[in-house]
């Protein structure tokens, strides 16, 4: 039993962080009916900031996670200006074909600038630590990141839905002209949902390298499960995209621990193409 | 001579490059109520679309109270002073009533004086009041209509352009909307108001245009227009 509750922890404190990856992906095609397939390259993007700024100036992740995510918001920002601009109006191909050419294009530029070796971190402040509580392990590092995960995702809420500028961002999702008739600068909020997005996304990667290896590769994986969480949870739902985090990251652990190691990812898309086929539209679909 | 408000000089605009409408000359004078009517099709929707800043025009001019605006986008048309309610009415269903009414004071900074003009349009229209934590999507189509004008009078818009009001509503409603109109204008707003109900709209404005193939082939008082031959023969069945 108590073996079984260990594991469910494990899972659940990677699930949050699946659910502020997906959260950013989630915000992305929620507002623009676009799906970023740099998504998980922007994660890796975040890894290298933070590894670099613990390796060449020494600072802990805990703090460059700031940098990440400040970091990761101007490149969100500027693949709107840049590149997603120029799709709006296009068919819907165009946007999801530039964002994978996108992903191809990070992911070599740091292949080539960084080699496809594993960078680990050494030394962090949390690297390593753990602390027991009623009988349960928890590793400092992934609690970290689970509770900052669970922060950022519940102020995105927050501000999607009880702020003004929030009403602005789903009028503008909902009817985008009408929006435009508002006064909503239209455009501007793309801009920011593409940053806030890549915000999301550049804290949780800004975060891993406390516990986590830095490697060209290693957003497509999270890239993957980041998109499975969203169409779990029913596109465009943040709630959605934060309870099919969760259930990943439990049924990834739990699969991981009683099957076997390789069984993890089988779980994860067998339970996705369940939910899928019994709900199409996701959890929390409309 | 007073300036008018709305100028539209030589108006070409269109999807594509085609051209819908074609030499558009119209203008409104502050306070009037002004009705553009015509058959489905005529360009009545190009029209205003191109005036709120959807549109590009292929070529002409569009200016409010002697600044050109055909260059602006919508929202910025909107912060100058003119708001206009689509077809359609385009509520943001999922919201509730009170959200897209705040939505449409969006340019207003204070939230003291949205609620201010939250409280006075919902005394205007106490339906909204009582429907206001309801999402838009679950009104009637009268009430959506409502919840659509007063949306676009949050703004304190210098002027308020209607596209197609009475569409797909009751007589009954279509008549308490062309009242609340007129209510709108005593109270000091300039209107321009697009509609296919050529007799409702011609009664309630003081001056009108007819558009027919993307052209303005008749223009007067509304007097005048109720009282031609053509106009009675193809819009008023008589």
């Amino acid at each position: 039993m108590e073996t079984f509750a260990q594991v469910v922890l494990d899972g659940l404190l990677s699930g949050m962080v699946y659910a502020l990856v997906a959260a950013g992906l989630c915000l992305i095609w929620g507002v623009m009916d676009v799906i970023n397939f740099a998504h998980g390259e922007y994660l890796m993007i975040a890894m290298y900031v933070s590894y670099w700024l613990g390796f060449l100036a020494n600072i802990d992740p805990v703090v460059s996670v700031i940098a990440a995510g400040v970091f990761i918001f101007i490149i969100g920002a500027l693949t709107y200006l840049l590149i997603i601009r120029y799709t709006v109006g296009k068919p819907p191909l165009a946007a999801l074909l530039a964002t994978f050419g996108l992903a191809m294009f990070l992911k070599n530029l740091c292949l080539n600038r960084f080699s496809p070796n594993f960078l680990i971190l050494s030394d962090t402040w949390l690297g390593g630590k753990t602390f027991q509580l009623g009988g349960l392990i928890f590793p400092a590092p992934q609690l970290a990141a689970a509770a900052l995960a669970l922060i950022v995702v519940g102020l995105v809420y927050l501000l999607i839905n009880s702020t003004r500028f929030g009403w602005a961002v789903q009028a503008t999702a909902m009817d985008r002209e009408a929006a435009e008739l508002m006064g909503i600068d239209t455009e501007r909020i793309y801009i920011l949902i593409f940053g806030i997005g890549g915000a999301c996304v550049g804290i949780a990667g800004g975060i891993m390298p406390s516990y986590l290896a830095v490697h060209p590769e290693v957003g497509s994986l999270f890239g993957l499960i980041a998109f499975v969480c969203v169409a779990m949870g029913g596109f465009g739902s943040i709630p959605g995209a934060f309870l099919a985090g969760l259930l990943v990251g439990v049924a990834e652990a739990l699969a991981g621990f009683y099957i076997a190691p390789v069984f993890k990812y089988i779980a994860v898309f067998g339970l996705y193409l369940a939910v899928v086929f019994l709900r199409p539209k996701g959890i929390f679909g409309w | 001579m007073t300036e008018a408000i709305l100028r539209v000089e030589g108006l070409c605009a269109g999807y594509d490059g085609i051209p819908v409408i074609s030499d558009i000359d119209l203008q409104v004078m502050p306070g009037e109520i002004v009705a553009v009517v015509g058959a489905n099709g005529a360009g009545k929707t190009t029209l205003l679309r191109t005036i709120a800043g959807l549109n590009r025009p292929l070529s002409g001019i569009v200016s409010f109270s002697g600044t050109p605006i055909s260059h602006l986008k919508a929202h910025r048309v909107l912060k100058l002073g003119i708001s206009c309610v689509p077809e359609g009415r385009r509520l943001f269903g999922k919201l509730s009533v009170e959200k897209n009414l705040t939505l449409g004071a969006y340019t207003v900074e204070s939230p003291a004086e949205v609620r201010r003009r939250l409280d006075e349009v919902m005394a205007v229209f106490p339906v909204l009041r009582e429907r206001a934590n309801q999402t838009a999507e679950t009104l009637s189509g009268g009430e959506q209509q409502m919840l659509a004008l007063a949306r676009g009078l949050m703004s304190r818009p210098k002027l308020l352009m209607l596209d197609e009001m009475s569409l797909g509503l009751m007589p009954t409603a279509v008549e308490k909307m062309m009242e609340t109109v007129t209510a709108v204008n005593r109270a000091g707003t300039t209107v321009l108001l697009v509609e296919q109900m050529v007799q409702e709209a011609l009664e309630i404005a003081h001056r009108g245009y007819v558009i027919q193939n993307g052209r303005i082939v008749q223009s007067g008082t509304s007097a005048e227009l109720l009282e031609s031959e053509e106009v009675r023969k193809a819009y008023l069945g008589m």
